[in-house]
């Protein structure tokens, strides 16, 4: 045992599962088909590089950019990788818009379907029975409960992952960002808006 | 393939869960075991050579799926691929301890690999071997009842009415490629349904989209 990997919890020595994935990774590692600094630069890659970060930049420049939101409408792999995100649980990307006459939002009700390159590993949430159980037969209490109220007259409009395509919201532009550079815009782009539970962040309220 | 398949995630319209237990952007795991999971279920892919199909099989098939935390399926998932698909073998994995040594040539994921093998990901669409038999616009209804083997359909959207919106082409068939029967590439679709022919007591102004393989619909009446 021992190939001096990080543990953020208190009690790792004790807990039953950090003993079990430890032995699994001990025995893979033995047998020769693990590499351990593989896994560092696994989870460094999800901890660090790739995440929800990478979704708001893409979100930004479709709304800089109209071109760009044409492009990824069209054709969201290609439009997404152009600025680099790629791979992994993206590989077949489609981005849905928020309008006026249409409030979108994602789940995987089978299991955890996420676009990873965008927005990186799911949150538990995300993942969790309460979440995907429910959102498909009652997505405005679900939105109502994330702090979301859409208008009656306002479709939902819920997207089950059940395929290798991913889904990406885009949410709308806030009103008051006229003349915003792409890396303001990008600041003002939650995770959960572009997964439909969430708006952007209120322009006066990160200025 | 068995004659009964029973998955325990198939949890869309289910009820009795509690409370969405929101976090804030930016936690992404939990306790440092969660991390090591991730990274071994991905890393041990290369030389165990299954595919997602056999994992997400794996885990949904889980007879205490529902007790268990995220990463404790994948934990448990992985235990089960690691031994089916003979990198270890049983007594080897209850002894945590190698008794033999592994086969060189099996393939491993080296860390200087991470990044390209990331980026390759693992497109699912092929080459269709016909035409689409649906356009944008018909009328469909899915598959009903129960399966004896991996699905992705749904219960939910099983035996409905819906209408296809998207055409994604031709992608590997995961009731298949889950059991090793091969990819048999089907036409994929996006299939939107009003939440009404869902949920008889659904609110109106609702719908719900799955993505659905050409082997699981049928045409259905256009709504007059």
């Amino acid at each position: 045992m021992g190939h001096g990997h990080d543990h953020d919890d208190d009690h790792s020595e004790l807990d039953p599962m950090d003993v079990r994935v430890r032995a699994l990774e001990t025995l893979l590692t033995d047998k020769g088909y693990v590499d351990p600094a593989a896994l560092d630069e696994l989870i460094d890659t999800y901890q660090t590089r790739v995440g929800p970060r990478n979704g708001a930049q893409v979100v930004a420049r479709s709304w800089v950019d109209p071109e760009f939101l044409a492009w990824l409408a069209g054709d969201a792999t290609a439009a997404i990788g152009s600025l680099g995100f790629v791979g992994r649980q993206g590989e077949h990307m489609v981005a849905v818009e928020q309008t006026d006459a249409t409030h979108h939002l994602v789940v995987c009700t089978l299991c955890s379907c996420y676009p990873w390159p965008v927005l990186g590993l799911p949150p538990t949430w995300y993942k969790s029975a309460p979440y995907r159980s429910r959102v498909v037969r009652d997505p405005r209490g679900v939105l109502a409960e994330f702090g979301v109220t859409v208008r009656d007259d306002v479709e939902v409009r819920v997207w089950d992952s059940t395929a290798e395509v991913r889904y990406l919201v885009i949410p709308q532009r806030p009103a008051g960002t006229d003349g915003w550079t792409e890396e303001q815009l990008a600041e003002l782009v939650t995770r959960d808006s572009m997964i439909g539970v969430g708006l952007p962040l209120d322009p006066a309220a990160v200025t | 393939m068995g004659t009964t398949y029973d998955s325990h995630a198939d949890l869309g319209g289910s009820t009795g869960h509690g409370p969405i237990e929101h976090e804030p952007e930016g936690v992404v795991f939990h306790h440092g075991w969660e991390a090591r999971a991730l990274a071994l279920t991905l890393a041990a892919g290369a030389p165990g050579g299954w595919n997602i199909d056999m994992s997400r099989s794996a885990r949904e098939t889980l007879p205490d799926y529902a007790e268990l935390s995220y990463y404790e399926i994948w934990t448990s998932a992985l235990e089960r691929l690691v031994v089916e698909h003979g990198l270890v073998t049983p007594a080897e994995l209850a002894a945590g301890t190698a008794s033999e040594p592994g086969d060189p040539a099996r393939r491993v994921l080296t860390a200087d690999q991470v990044a390209d093998a990331l980026a390759r990901g693992g497109p699912a669409d092929r080459p269709p071997d016909g035409p689409a038999r649906f356009t944008v616009g018909d009328r469909v209804l899915t598959r009903a009842g129960s399966v004896d083997h991996h699905p992705r359909l749904p219960g939910y959207a099983a035996g409905r009415a819906g209408t296809i919106e998207r055409v994604h082409g031709a992608h590997v068939f995961p009731d298949a490629n889950a059991h090793g029967l091969g990819e048999q590439p089907h036409w994929l679709y996006t299939v939107v349904f009003e939440a009404t022919d869902l949920w008889p007591d659904a609110v109106p102004g609702q719908r719900v989209s799955i993505d659905a393989w050409e082997p699981y619909l049928s045409p259905a009446e256009p709504v007059s």
